[in-house]
């Protein structure tokens, strides 16, 4: 380890913020973005709904519980959201080098070397963090003092989905309704929340055509990046849309669910990062505090005369989700598997099974 | 919202003490402010005077009456509100609600409980009902077994195995609870317990789990939301008052934190508060198993400071949804366009650190545990644990500069000490690691998490690094930055790099220097409930050296104006100093300024962020005010209304050319320092007690033999116990020099000539150039010798000779004449015949000023701050300050929290709080204040031990007055007879020495035969006698009321034998009419 050595976080418009290296010694370059999360890194590294970004943490002192040993049975991880680390860089404040806890087995900055990530700690990530809120994205790179990159790639030009969706079809449990899981960068916790209710699943890729497979429900996921770059996924879903079966998306699959509905998606000037993001039910008194990671919404005006949004942000009033006004078909832009963030919305998945 | 709520009744906590402090002042006024915006009328009961609270245009209607079943009652049949609110006023209010509540009062006036239910309410505070009730949605509590005896307390134990816990239920918390670990120390423990209540609860001790809590919010709708939560430093075992905490939580997973915020959630929806409610868990450090410890269904010190932590207002969205509102029609009240349902995320760490001031109490036990001692306490706000607890621990004032580099402290064992904590803890444990403890080994002794304790050694070893240094030149830009953002002060630094070799105030202006010239300086940050997620207008600030940018921009217009605040409650100086910053604050908003605020007392309204235009919550020390001040770039400062803090700043400030508003520096430090001042007086011709600077024994008799016996013995120096003493003889003057005081040509000893049996006086006023503009003149009840802090105040005099008032106010006209002074101050004075004294003069605000100004109607801040701040006055009227009526002001003691602590008064101040009231005489003032700190009009029997002749005499009057009522006197040998001798029928009572006669002192207070004691010690000093203290603790400890002071026992019993409780007049402030 070297805790001193020198590192800098550059951004594209010129900014820089200086601060040491942990982690992986190594220059890497992606997309920066911010989350107010004040618990769970173990889980927001391993969402790979991250891949291709650099993740700035608001919360200055991380590390604090150190990272516990996972395991992976069956294609499902134990403790985290997938198999490996997604984010490309992580750039903190305070890096706590000794951690404290019961079930940890290794430090933050141990499990980032064994994944190859490098980070930066002891930069004002609150400062950071106005920077990209006012430009929505930015690109960047840390480079620990001694090492060099050039350019910067946008990672957005890649279809981050197709990186990070499973290659080929993986199925789970032998019992109960089927459900087909289209993976557009499922968090693991999606697979444990839907398998504690009793069913099976057949996880697909995200261009597979599972209009031939045999199942009950169609669950869209979660996953990274651009929308855009999923129309063979949002033609799939557009078939389904002419059945009956029942349908439940979570934040890409609430903007791939809608555009297959017709609507269509725009940029958010603030997007939502964190796991506060208040969202009240449309027509009810209900509201429920969400864990969300997206800066691309659903535009309500554009929904089509078949659909009507299912809840509001309370914030900026976007849509945080829609239902089809008769079929069982209904999304969410938050991720009520949670995991990191409050589980208030769980029942979402309770909804869907009671459906099938 | 339920429209036909048109006027409600909000029940305040009354006095401060321990355990109910200023955070009710904080949440009363909030629920006021959101009563007031949706146009309700609001009544008030609180008789404490000196909160914000009860200020002219905060409520509608204030009563200063006890906060007791049956003046809320009375109040109510009065004023016929059809609403009340029972969260705000703390234990004491929520304890009257349920009485009222269970008594039908409510009902019959059919009056709607806003905000969570009583039945909600009475489901969290009844133990058993509580387990139930949790146990019904398989919720894990901590299984007590509720007994009504000690025998089955006994059993109970046994069964659950020691170590156990008691709890006495309904108890203020803690109060009579303890850990006891074997069958001999339950015996004692159930004993007190049971005298605070008929249930109590013996539980298995959870002792080294974590401590964890959250703050729920809930919404009639069922909408809940968790604002915050919070982590112990220490782990259970400690009451979370006693226990540093840090928000939020630090050592907890996603899971967890989730886990247990989820099952708030569920607690609450079942429990079905309405409002906001608070959440404690015992946490396992080995696995995710919990126990809920309990549930406090009403805004509670955690929540004042979860709402200072995160800049949510809980209080006043509370009031809110009492109100009927959903979480979703309210607006955060940070962002303004965001609603209230949602929760803050942080973007950094809150840590809290009680403030104890146990060296103020003779013979008190300073181990900290289940029950809570501490009077105050300080939030430090940063961007990393290093720094957020070195600044907390600057902020306690009591002259530790940091986590390092403070006087060393004696420790004898240092393992015992970190096993048995003491209210020094966290500096037993800066002892340890200098001392090579490893990380391991404190935490096994002390149950710390690890993470807490290898902080702390970072700090530790950065000290080292710096200690290293030989030279300043040495000092590299990295280690001044390092240390800097792990909370180091320039004094620390300065210490750490010069050692003692130089002075360290002058060496800590070197390291200023060096790190401003070298680009090293704090950054302002806003607390935002975002974390930069959204851009928030808010002006709730804190400084940091963990970041690189300010998120304020700077005017440099010099429109604005600092107020230094008043920092942590302590004994002398509370809730009356936040009276008067905020004040101080709305006068300078009126005037056209922008009012800028530093304190960092989260019990306080003047750290609202609403109450200035800025806010820092950070230090009050030179080195931060001076960062604030070369950022803000104001037109000045005002140091003269925050209490002895900012009055010790002002020398200094002035030199590095702040502009200090008001009285001069120089004038402040002629004033405090004791040689200047005492020249002064001598120069003016007036009198004052005669005292010397003494640094021998032998000059130390010299001076004795001239002045006489007693004499008031001041060291400079404190080895241990109290800083003043009065000696009485010879014997005395020695023990205290040797044993307490080390007399030196480095520490010299202050003594002065004691004046017995004299009036003590004071003058609160105002003076603008050298010309009073405003004064009020009160009087003691006590004859000097009791603090001023501690003695019951009466406004205005009514026992004072004319000419000693003209001789006071002519002192006064020329002191202030001479001092040149422009803003508050305060003068005491000793009269005896018309012979006038002057013991001290501060020239700041006084802790009497909220209590003149409300009982005057005059409010003395808002004149000194206009005066300050060059604003046209017009002086009150001279027939302004002719009363028809007598304001009182009563002392609150909290000895019941502080076992073994002697419950004398003597000349350090010992009470925690206060209350002010106001009847047509004094019988009426003086029964209404007494009432309102605790005590009772006495059923039957009374018991007297009334120590010298003198004080016998005094009493005389008083006991056959008692005779007369037909109350049973008991009294002890020498009394007993005095009282026969005077034909006073009274029953001999044996003192505790005499365990075998009957009957025995100690065996009628514990079998509650007597409601009333008063005991009186022999003499002024410290030296307790055995006796006595064993009476006077015992009333204590079976909380009957004691009385230790003559005049002011004579006064109560007076008033209470001349009227009855219904004869005190239900009169609001605003009926007391002046001309």
């Amino acid at each position: 380890m070297h805790p001193n050595k020198p590192a800098t976080l550059h951004l594209e418009n010129g900014a820089e913020f200086k601060g040491h290296s942990f982690g992986y010694d190594q220059a890497i370059d992606g997309e920066v973005v911010f989350s107010t999360a004040m618990v769970g890194y173990p889980e927001s590294l391993t969402d790979p709904s991250y891949s291709g970004q650099i993740l700035c943490v608001t919360y200055p002192l991380v590390g604090n519980y150190g990272v516990p040993e996972d395991s992976v049975e069956g294609n499902l991880s134990k403790l985290f959201e997938s198999e490996k680390i997604h984010v490309r860089g992580l750039v903190i404040s305070d890096y706590s080098f000794k951690y404290s806890h019961w079930n940890a087995k290794k430090s933050l900055d141990e499990w980032l070397k064994e994944h190859k990530i490098p980070g930066i700690y002891g930069v004002d990530t609150r400062e950071l963090t106005k920077i990209l809120r006012e430009k929505g994205s930015m690109l960047g790179k840390i480079v620990p003092q001694g090492a060099n990159l050039e350019i910067m790639e946008d990672p957005n030009l890649v279809n981050q989905v197709d990186v990070v969706s499973c290659k080929e079809v993986i199925r789970y449990g032998n019992e109960g309704k089927k459900i087909v899981l289209v993976d557009c960068g499922v968090k693991h916790n999606i697979i444990r929340c839907l398998l504690r209710r009793g069913v099976q699943i057949i996880r697909v890729p995200w261009d597979y055509d599972f209009s031939k497979l045999e199942y009950d429900g169609l669950f869209i996921s979660n996953g990274p990046g651009n929308p855009d770059f999923c129309d063979i996924t949002v033609e799939n879903i557009k078939k389904a849309l002419s059945e009956d079966r029942p349908i439940f998306g979570i934040c890409m699959g609430n903007q791939l669910l809608s555009k297959a509905g017709g609507a269509q998606t725009f940029k958010l000037k603030y997007g939502h990062r964190s796991h506060n993001q208040p969202v009240r039910m449309v027509n009810t008194t209900r509201c429920f505090i969400t864990s969300q990671n997206h800066g691309y919404a659903v535009d309500n005006n554009t929904l089509g005369s078949d659909w009507e949004p299912l809840f509001i942000n309370m914030n900026d009033s976007t849509n945080e989700g829609i239902k089809h006004k008769s079929k069982p078909f209904f999304s969410c832009q938050f991720h009520p598997e949670a995991s990191s963030g409050p589980t208030d919305t769980e029942f979402l998945f309770d909804d869907f099974i009671k459906l099938l | 919202m339920d429209k036909n709520i048109k006027k409600v009744l909000l029940l305040g906590s009354g006095a401060l003490k321990i355990g109910e402090a200023g955070e009710f002042d904080y949440s009363g006024s909030q629920a006021l402010k959101a009563m007031k915006e949706e146009g309700i009328e609001t009544v008030l009961i609180n008789p404490n005077i000196a909160t914000v609270q009860t200020s002219e245009g905060v409520a509608d209607k204030i009563y200063f009456l006890p906060v007791t079943p049956y003046f809320v009652e009375e109040v109510i049949k009065k004023e016929k509100p059809q609403g009340i609110l029972l969260a705000f006023g703390g234990q004491t209010a929520l304890n009257c609600g349920v009485e009222l509540y269970k008594t039908g009062v409510l009902e019959k006036y059919n009056l709607k409980v806003l905000g969570t239910p009583v039945q909600s309410i009475m489901d969290t505070e009844d133990r058993e009902l509580f387990v139930r009730k949790l146990d019904q949605i398989d919720v894990k509590t901590i299984k007590s077994h509720a007994v009504e005896t000690i025998e089955n307390a006994k059993i109970a134990a046994k069964d659950l195995g020691y170590p156990v816990i008691l709890r006495a239920a309904y108890a203020l918390g803690g109060l009579g609870s303890g850990f006891c670990d074997n069958e001999d120390e339950l015996d004692i423990l159930a004993g007190k317990a049971f005298s605070y209540s008929t249930q109590v609860l013996v539980e298995k001790s959870l002792k080294g789990w974590k401590e964890i809590e959250y703050e729920v919010v809930r919404d009639c709708y069922d909408n809940c939301i968790t604002v915050c939560n919070m982590e112990n430093f220490d782990p259970l075992g400690i009451h979370t008052g006693e226990s540093i905490v840090v928000a939020p939580s630090q050592t907890l997973t996603n899971s967890e934190y989730h886990m247990l915020r989820e099952l708030s959630i569920k607690i609450v929806r079942h429990i079905g508060i309405v409002g906001e409610c608070n959440v404690q868990y015992a946490f396992d450090p080995y696995s995710e198993d919990y126990r809920v410890i309990e549930v406090n269904a009403r805004l509670s010190r955690s929540s004042a400071l979860a709402s200072k932590a995160t800049g949510y207002p809980l209080a006043f969205v509370a009031a809110k949804l009492g109100l009927g509102y959903g979480l979703f029609e309210l607006k955060n009240s940070v962002t303004k366009t965001t609603p209230a349902f949602f929760e803050p995320a942080l973007d950094y760490i809150v840590c809290k650190i009680p403030r104890w001031d146990l060296s103020k109490f003779q013979g008190v036990s300073r181990e900290i545990g289940s029950s809570m001692k501490s009077v105050g306490e300080v939030m430090a706000i940063g961007r990393s644990f290093e720094e957020a607890i070195q600044k907390g621990l600057r902020m306690i004032g009591q002259g530790a500069h940091g986590f390092v580099a403070n006087r060393e402290i004696i420790v004898e064992d240092i393992d015992k000490s970190l096993r048995e904590p003491t209210d020094n803890r966290i500096f037993v444990i800066s002892k340890a690691f200098q001392k090579g403890y490893t990380v391991d080994q404190i935490h096994e002794l002390t149950k710390i998490d690890r993470w807490f304790l290898d902080k702390l050694q970072n700090i530790v070893l950065t000290s080292k690094k710096l200690s290293a240094l030989e030279e300043i030149e040495e000092l590299s830009d990295q280690l001044l930055l390092k240390a800097k953002k792990e909370g180091f002060s320039d004094f620390q630094i300065a210490r750490l790099i010069f050692k003692d070799r130089t002075d360290p105030d002058i060496t800590a202006s070197l390291i200023r220097t060096i790190r401003k010239e070298r680009g090293i300086k704090p950054v302002v940050k806003q607390i935002d409930t975002l974390a930069a997620e959204y851009p928030a207008q808010t002006n709730y600030l804190y400084l940091t050296y963990n970041g690189t940018a300010n998120d304020v921009k700077y005017l440099g217009d010099h429109k604005s104006i600092i107020v230094l605040g008043s920092g942590a409650y302590r004994i002398g100086s509370s809730v009356e100093f936040d009276w008067c910053s905020v004040n101080a604050l709305q006068t300078i908003r009126n005037t056209g300024w922008r009012g800028v605020m530093i304190n960092y007392n989260p019990e306080t309204v003047s750290t609202d962020y609403d109450m200035c235009d800025r806010l820092y919550f950070d230090e009050l020390t030179y080195e931060r005010v001076m960062d604030i001040y070369e950022l803000e770039n104001p037109h000045g400062m005002i140091v003269s209304v925050g209490g002895q803090i900012p009055n010790n700043l002002a020398l200094k400030l002035d030199k590095s050319g702040v502009n200090l508003l008001g009285t001069s520096a120089k004038s402040i430090d002629n004033a405090e320092d004791r040689h200047k001042f005492s020249s002064m007086l001598d120069r003016l011709g007036v009198d004052q007690p005669r005292w010397k600077e003494l640094t021998t024994l032998h000059e130390v008799n010299e001076f004795v033999d001239i002045v006489g016996f007693p004499v008031l013995v001041r060291p400079s120096y404190v080895l241990s116990g109290a800083a003043m003493n009065v000696c009485s003889n010879n014997s005395e003057l020695e023990q205290f020099l040797k044993l307490a005081a080390n007399v030196s040509k480095k520490h010299p000893v202050v003594v002065s000539e004691f004046i017995q049996n004299a009036k003590e006086i004071e003058l609160d006023a105002v003076a603008k150039n050298g010309e009073i503009i405003a004064y009020a003149v009160s009087e003691h009840i006590e004859f000097a010798g009791v603090h001023s802090g501690d003695a019951t105040i009466q406004f205005p005099p009514q026992k004072l000779y004319v000419e000693t008032s003209r001789r006071i106010k002519k002192i006064a006209r020329r002191i202030a004449e001479e001092l040149n002074i422009t803003g508050p101050f305060n003068i005491q004075f000793l009269a005896k015949e018309n012979d006038i004294k002057v013991i001290e003069c501060n020239l700041r605000a006084s802790r009497s000023f909220p209590f003149v100004s409300k009982v005057l109607k005059i409010n003395f801040i808002e004149l000194a701050a206009k005066v300050m701040t060059g604003t046209e006055v017009t002086p009150p009227s001279n027939s302004a300050f002719d009363l028809d009526y007598v304001g009182i002001k009563a002392s609150q003691f909290s000895f019941s929290r502080l076992q073994k602590a002697d419950p004398v008064l003597g000349v350090d101040m010992a009470s925690t709080g206060e209350v002010g009231c106001i009847g047509d005489d004094t019988n009426e003032a003086i029964l209404t204040a007494m009432l309102s700190v605790g005590y009772r009009i006495p059923k039957k029997n009374i018991l007297i031990s009334s120590g010298s002749a003198k004080q016998k005499a005094d009493l005389l009057m008083a006991s056959k007055l008692l005779s007369q009522k037909g109350y049973n006197l008991y009294a002890t040998g020498g009394s007993h007879k005095y009282l026969i001798d005077n034909n006073i029928p009274a029953t001999l009572v044996h003192w505790p020495s005499e365990p075998d006669m009957q009957p025995q002192a100690m065996q009628m207070l514990k079998e509650k035969q007597l409601d009333f004691v008063i005991n009186i010690p022999k003499n002024l000093t410290q030296i307790e006698l055995e006796n006595g203290y064993k009476i006077r603790r015992a009333a204590v400890d079976f909380n009957v009321p004691l009385i230790t002071n003559a005049r002011l026992a004579s006064a109560f019993i007076i008033a209470f034998c001349s009227m009855n409780i219904e004869d005190i007049q239900i009169k609001s402030w605003d009926e007391y009419k002046t001309y």
